[in-house]
């Protein structure tokens, strides 16, 4: 599994690698589609029998779970309070306390702990002395619905790799009747060819059978030796190859510096589609310097850790055929480990190491490039010159970044006038000696040397 | 006066008819070259096996193959913060306010840092006073990134850590006090209420405690006459734009004169307004910055001032001196008295002359005169050493009575002229030095105690009674170091942090209910509590000054008659406005900084008058190149001497007077490169810039580096345009500022007429408009501009030699003129009465007899940067388009653009423009502060760092008003007049370079661009600059 990472990463074409690495993966999921279906088929039907022994309504529970609890508790991972799952059955089996204690401490905590009850200020103390919020809204039937879902056996990850297989598996089975309708095709032309080689060859036995003499057309000078002595031809070929090769070294050397299509492999595999792209963060969440400052800047690592102090792993669905749950799981522990999170203990260790990014947009120091200007105040989406942003599983430069691009924009976009006291007077102003109402940023001076070169 | 000198290479050439010599004329080279040998041997062509075509495969191939194999992009990482501060952003400039109070300078200023590093340092707008950054604290930025800095504390010249440093130390303390010894601080002034504090609180827990405050530079005698009179040490206040009659007797006040700081007020009352201005006489002997803006200046030898000020004692406030003046001078002093007294309370005298009864003369005069400009109640706190205590304390040492002595802030070693003698005493004590570098002293001491720069430091400072400063540090400490006052809080065993005692003392004595976060902010505090001050003067002050007398009449004569007539010369030590006392000597940018009068950089040097040095056979010529050599002379100062001290020809500089600075000659904790010139400090005998001297011609040619190689104007007063305060009220303005003419179908035509244009104009009414203007009569010359624009544009640091060559990169230079006439009037006048082409009035004559200052010379200064020309000369001749105009007026300059054909150069008429001859950044050539990581750390990440090949010039600082427009559209709203700066107009405290948007009618530049005194350099060429002048009106009316 590993080694198809490793394959895709050292690939830089994008859409090629998908193409080539297909069947190869969804063959390695039938696999282990066909290894795990035993086990997991024991385990969906042990965890029906247990979600219809709890009373409650664990599809309404979850719902409430991700709207009140799921802030502080996980099911299965202590965070800022205990692990839930299974916590009744566990509070009865181990601490020998009842329905009524987990109510009563739900609505109100506070209230338990300095009443002195023993086990409340034990699991105070043990979280940082930090109160769980009261809860007085929640009615008995919302507690059942939540203490449903949290009694809920832990779904194994074989869900989602069957899931995964199935789909694969329809697509392996597209790709083999292509081949076999491109391989009939292929055995009907071959056939027809032979057909057509023995009638000639039959035909030509008849011609001689019957005496008819086949004229031999005319020996007639070649083709390239006419050419060459065409001098009138060849002038005007070489004139024209002359420019068409003219025309590519010029291309070619144009793009010499131009790192359009930059995709380099970064220390920790960040993947701006899920952020931005599935769960919708805004750019400016985390790159928010570029609202005001020259540069976008590369979020600190304590940005990160404002959601991945509560989010420890990737949710099942987030695993791709090419990225697995576990590869994600993996890139969040290198955070922890360069943030310096101790993630048991839920706190931080203090042992930091830099994340050394690299970096894909470099614009030459001579030329100067204002975030602020463009995203604040011209108010560019950032797409219009990082690309489709939030489908980039790894980020590349979508770009040219050459001047002609950047003059070019300059050219057609109208500044945003509107509502900028700034740009009142000096709008009416040049729109007057211009004739038009919307001004480019040319005609506001943006073509200028100075203002980007200084 | 024409010149017969025949320059000649070699003694042959003096012999007629030498062979050899006729050879030479014929034969460029001695020897034929061999090119026969080589290329008229068949055999040896033919045989070899490298043909000329092959010879050109090869290159061609190796250049492609380099151009290909360079085409591949490095790998840029890029890090970010694990932990991002809250207040950094990156790329968003944070400005704090602290003061720096490194013993000579002191100020509040206002620091710029980019992701947390301190790069720009600028004046602090919000201090009432001491707010002006000067060239030196503009440069002190530079020093914080000196990789010679000492990089944690050190015993016997191995490193330890602090923990055995202060276990040591502490140990120490208490052996010495058992021994009965004396324990001494040797300390700068600090003049720091929290470490006066701090000192007497170690007082209190050892009873031998001692503080001794030493000013390398001393302004002891001005302390003692304060005191003597109003019992408390300080030094007087002057505001000078108070002022309408100055008369200074040797006070160089626009420099470093009692600490400095004086040069804004001083302008504030040079601009005519309602045809009015001061009037100022000087009286001196080296040409300073303050005679040269003076409006009437009289040399006189250091001896001559005494007697002069006696005298003008006595002219104003009667009585008789011995002695007697010249009866041109005497009648200066007459007049001058007579100016004084008439203009009342409005006038103001002033002297630089170290001795306690000219200070006290010139207290009582003023008092009498009941001057407004003088205040001896908000008194300077910035210098307190005590001369006669740094004595006592070498005698002590050396009879071993100092059992321990701790130094901080101070270089005695170097700045010492009896170093000697305290090396000796240091051998019989156990020393600390709390420094930053490695220097003179620190090098003989037993712990080295590595401080830090006053910008990773915390601190206060009074800088004038109840004018209060906090110093907060703007960066991390960049080594292992600990501020002298963190080891006094260590040994008197307190356990709080320098922050936290600074803040509880401005709370208990200081604040009076204010804020200290506010104070912090603000970096300054205004307070009326007295501070109680820390009582020093164990020793009776008076025993070095002689005899004193307590009223001023007496003091006149006192000072009169201690008057000796010396038959040789007299010595004036000075301290110049780039090297100051000398701590900051490896600062290449104040090395490289051109000093105002001469214009010499990377040098020190004796100046002497023109009639002098022809009696003593010293010569300054320009040699082929146009750089500037000069005679070396050997000075003595009794039983001192300096060998082979280098030679300038001062105009102005008195007869019988040498002028040298102080602050060169550092040979410890300096780069190699940058120890340049003589150690003055061996002269400063007894705490006297003044001293006996006897000099004679040495041997060899010295080679300046200096900037300016032509000295005066030439009667081309459309250069600097100047009038008189008269002139000025009476005549009208075409008079004397007449706008050029042209000729057009034989009529005449003002050059700003559109008739007379070859370009069409663009239409620059839209958007913004910017102009720069200069005025004349508020520029002193004093070169912070030039520094604040090293710093905010990466000019780089060339070295002497590239100087030499007129390589110099400064973006902002300040020409400095003479007059060859005793005014500049005069140049006119006498340029336009030459008649014909040869004789004694034919114009050759004439002209060369005006490449000679005169024995006097008034002075002008005038900064020069590139005048953005609206239709600007270098734009038309570049090939490839790399300078352009842009519609706000500023010509911009593409660096990644120019292919470097110097074309621009060379037809610009105002030559501002720099060629990068070699790349100036990590270069190993150019080790200066571009070629470690540590000096790196200074450069503006805005501004791009030029390469060899490309030329560069002034862009009107185009980062700073597009950064200002930015700001108002992010924020949506207009701009307010005042917001567009510069870097230059930024630093001028003085009021002469208002930048701003001419097309906001309301801006101040706009009504000085209105304004009557209002020209454009070299009008007639017709390039219609975006900078301006304000022509230069000298008060010269004798009242």
């Amino acid at each position: 599994m590993k080694k198809s990472y490793q394959n895709l990463e050292d690939n830089s074409n994008h859409t090629m690698k998908q193409a080539i690495f297909r069947n190869f993966s969804s063959r390695f999921f039938l696999l282990v589609f066909i290894t795990l279906f035993s086990f997991s088929s024991q385990g969906i039907l042990a965890q029906e029998g247990e979600a219809a022994a709890s009373g409650g309504d664990p599809v309404a529970g979850k719902s409430l779970f991700n709207a009140q609890c799921a802030a502080c508790h996980k099911l299965d991972k202590k965070m800022t309070g205990p692990a839930l799952r299974n916590v009744e059955v566990r509070l009865a089996e181990e601490e020998g306390l009842d329905r009524e204690w987990l109510n009563s401490w739900i609505r109100n905590s506070a209230a338990m702990i300095s009443a002195g009850d023993a086990y409340a200020v034990k699991i105070y103390a043990e979280y940082n002395n930090t109160a769980m919020t009261a809860f007085p809204q929640l009615s008995d039937a919302d507690i059942d619905n939540i203490l449903a879902y949290t009694a809920q056996p832990k779904p194994e990850p074989v869900a989602a790799v069957a899931a995964a297989a199935g789909t694969a598996g329809g697509d392996g089975a597209g790709g083999i009747s292509n081949k076999l309708i491109l391989g009939a095709l292929a055995l009907l032309f071959a056939l027809l060819a032979a057909g057509l080689y023995l009638v000639n060859k039959t035909l030509r036995r008849f011609a001689d059978e019957k005496g008819i003499e086949i004229q031999e057309s005319e020996k007639r000078v070649p083709l390239w030796k006419a050419f060459v002595q065409n001098e009138f031809l060849v002038l005007v070929t070489s004139i024209f190859l002359l420019l068409a090769s003219g025309y590519f070294a010029y291309g070619w050397m144009m793009q010499v510096g131009v790192d359009q299509g930059y995709q380099p492999i970064q220390p920790i595999h960040y993947s701006h589609k899920i952020h931005a792209g599935d769960n919708q963060i805004d750019c400016k969440y985390c790159h928010s310097s570029a609202r005001v400052s020259k540069h976008s800047g590369i979020p600190s690592l304590n940005i990160c850790m404002n959601c991945h102090k509560s989010i420890g792993e990737v949710a099942p669905e987030t695993a791709t055929a090419e990225y697995s749950k576990e590869f994600y799981d993996g890139e969040i522990q290198k955070l922890y480990q360069a943030v310096g999170w101790n993630e048991a203990e839920q706190k931080y260790t203090g042992e930091t190491s830099a994340v050394k990014w690299i970096r894909i947009h470099n614009l030459p120091d001579f030329a100067y490039f204002n975030h602020s200007q463009h995203v604040t105040v011209a108010g560019v989406e950032c797409q219009t010159c990082h690309g489709p942003i939030e489908e980039m599983e790894i980020v590349y430069q979508h770009a040219p970044l050459t001047m002609g691009w950047c003059i070019n924009c300059h050219r057609e976009t109208n500044v945003d006038l509107k509502d900028n006291a700034y740009y009142t007077k000096i709008h009416e102003e040049l729109s007057k000696q211009y004739g038009v109402d919307q001004l480019t940023a040319a005609q506001m001076g943006g073509l200028e040397c100075g203002k980007c070169h200084y | 006066m024409s010149s017969n000198k025949r320059y000649w290479k070699s003694v042959e050439e003096l012999k007629e008819n030498s062979s050899i010599v006729e050879g030479l004329k014929q034969n460029e080279f001695v020897e034929e070259i061999p090119t026969g040998e080589f290329l008229g041997d068949n055999n040896t062509m033919e045989s070899s096996k490298t043909t000329r075509r092959d010879f050109l495969k090869y290159v061609g191939f190796s250049t492609a193959a380099a151009t290909l194999a360079a085409c591949e992009g490095p790998v840029k990482k890029s890090i970010p913060y694990v932990v991002q501060p809250d207040s950094i952003v990156p790329g968003v400039a944070n400005f704090y306010a602290t003061t720096i109070a490194n013993g000579f300078d002191f100020a509040s200023v206002l620091v710029k840092t980019r992701e947390g590093r301190p790069i720009k340092i600028g004046s602090n707008k919000m201090a009432k006073s001491s707010g002006h950054a000067n060239a030196r604290v503009n440069a002190s930025v530079l020093d914080l990134y000196d990789s010679l800095r000492v990089q944690g504390p050190s015993k016997d010249g191995s490193d330890i850590d602090w923990m055995t440093f202060y276990s040591e130390t502490s140990e120490l303390l208490g052996q010495v006090q058992a021994s009965g010894k004396d324990i001494v601080l040797m300390t700068q002034t600090y003049a720091s209420p929290s470490t006066t504090k701090l000192i007497s609180e170690l007082k209190g827990k050892y009873s031998n405690v001692r503080h001794v405050i030493y000013d390398a530079i001393s302004e002891s005698a001005a302390l003692d006459a304060f005191q003597n009179k109003y019992g408390e040490r300080g030094l007087a206040n002057y505001d000078f734009s108070k002022a309408t009659t100055i008369v200074s007797v040797g006070a160089d006040f626009l420099a470093n004169w009692q600490g400095g700081g004086f040069d804004s007020g001083y302008s504030q009352g040079r601009i005519p307004k309602d045809g009015k201005m001061s009037r100022h006489i000087q009286f001196e002997s080296n040409m300073t910055l303050t005679g040269a803006n003076a409006d009437k200046r009289i040399p006189l030898t250091p001896s001559q001032q005494k007697m002069a000020l006696a005298k003008l004692a006595s002219y104003v406030m009667g009585g008789s001196v011995p002695g007697s003046l010249p009866q041109e001078i005497d009648a200066a002093v007459q007049n001058a008295a007579s100016e004084l007294k008439k203009a009342g309370s409005n006038g103001v005298l002033v002297t630089g002359i170290d001795d306690v009864n000219a200070q006290a003369i010139v207290i009582d005069i003023n008092e009498s005169l009941g001057s407004k400009a003088f205040d001896a109640s908000a008194i300077i706190k910035t210098r307190q050493g005590n001369n006669a205590e740094v004595t006592n304390l070498i005698s002590d040492m050396k009879s071993g009575t100092v059992g321990a002595l701790i130094m901080s802030g101070v270089n005695p070693m170097y700045s010492l002229p009896n170093a000697a003698e305290f090396a000796e005493g240091l051998e019989k004590t156990t020393s600390i030095s709390f420094t930053l570098k490695a220097d003179e002293t620190a090098n003989k001491v037993n712990y080295i105690a590595a401080a830090p720069h006053y910008l990773e430091s915390w601190g206060d400072v009074e800088l004038k009674k109840g004018h209060f400063g906090l110093v907060q540090p703007t960066i991390r400490p960049l080594f292992d170091t600990q501020q002298f006052q963190d080891a006094l809080l260590k040994w008197t065993e307190n356990t709080l942090s320098f922050t936290d005692f600074i803040k509880e003392t401005w709370e208990a004595d200081i604040l009076n209910e204010g804020s200290f976060n506010q104070a912090l902010h603000d970096g300054v505090f205004v307070g009326d509590t007295a501070v109680v001050a820390e009582s020093t003067s164990q020793v009776e002050t008076n025993d070095a000054a002689g005899q004193i007398a307590t009223d001023a009449g007496n003091a006149a004569r006192a000072l009169a008659s201690s008057v000796t007539s010396s038959n040789g010369m007299e010595l004036c030590l000075y301290s110049k406005v780039g090297m100051g006392d000398g701590q900051q000597a490896n600062n290449p940018w104040l090395q490289e900084f051109p000093d105002p009068i001469t214009k010499v950089t990377w040098d020190n040097y004796i100046t002497v008058s023109k009639t002098d040095a022809e009696a003593l056979g010293l010569i300054n010529e320009n040699v082929a190149n146009g750089a500037l050599n000069g005679s070396y002379a050997n000075l003595t100062v009794g039983d001192t001497t300096l060998e082979n001290v280098p030679v300038i020809i001062q105009p102005g500089q008195a007869k019988g007077s040498i002028g040298m600075a102080l602050g060169y000659g550092r040979t410890e904790g300096v780069k190699e490169e940058l120890q340049t010139g003589s150690n003055a400090f061996a002269f400063y005998q007894d705490f006297n810039k003044v001293q006996d001297v006897s000099l004679s011609a040495a041997t060899g040619v010295h080679e300046f580096a200096c900037t300016q190689l032509h000295n005066t104007l030439m009667g081309r007063g459309d250069i600097i345009r100047e009038t008189t305060l008269e002139v000025f009220n009476t005549k009208d303005v075409h008079y004397w500022n007449a706008i050029p003419e042209v000729s057009k179908d034989h009529q005449e035509i003002p050059v700003t007429s559109p008739d007379a244009n070859l370009w069409d104009s663009f239409d620059r009414s839209i958007g913004h408009h910017f102009n720069l203007s200069i005025d004349l009569n508020a520029c002193t010359g004093c070169g912070a501009c030039v520094i604040a624009c090293h710093s905010e544009n990466n000019v780089p640091v060339v070295g002497k030699e590239e100087i030499r060559k007129s390589r110099d990169m400064h973006w902002l230079r300040i020409d400095r003129y003479y007059s060859s006439e005793e005014s500049f009037s005069g140049d006119n006048e006498k340029k336009d009465a030459a008649s014909g082409l040869f004789g004694d009035d034919g114009v050759k004559t004439t002209l060369i007899e005006m490449e000679d200052p005169s024995e006097n010379p008034q002075v002008a200064f005038q900064p020069i940067m590139c005048q953005h020309c609206n239709h600007a000369p270098c734009e038309t001749v570049c090939p490839v388009a790399a300078t352009s105009h842009g519609r706000q007026g500023q010509n911009h300059m593409a660096y990644n653009r120019c292919v470097g054909t110097r074309y621009c150069a060379n037809n610009c008429p105002y030559k501002v423009r720099r060629f990068n001859w070699f790349l100036y950044a990590e270069n190993d050539e150019f080790d200066y502060y571009m070629n470690d990581d540590l000096g790196r750390m200074v450069l503006n990440p805005d501004v791009v760092v030029r390469s060899r090949g490309v030329m560069e010039k002034c862009s009107m600082c185009i980062q700073m008003t597009q950064k200002t427009i930015l700001d108002a559209k992010r924020d949506g709203r207009e701009i307010k007049d005042g917001e567009f700066q510069t870097a230059c107009s930024a630093a001028c405290s003085n009021g002469a370079m208002v930048f701003g948007d001419i097309n906001d009618k309301k801006s101040e530049v706009a009504h000085l661009h209105e304004d009557n005194r209002m020209y454009h350099l070299l009008e007639s060429v017709g390039t219609k600059p975006n900078v301006m002048y304000h022509v230069k009106v000298r008060n010269t009316k004798e009242i």
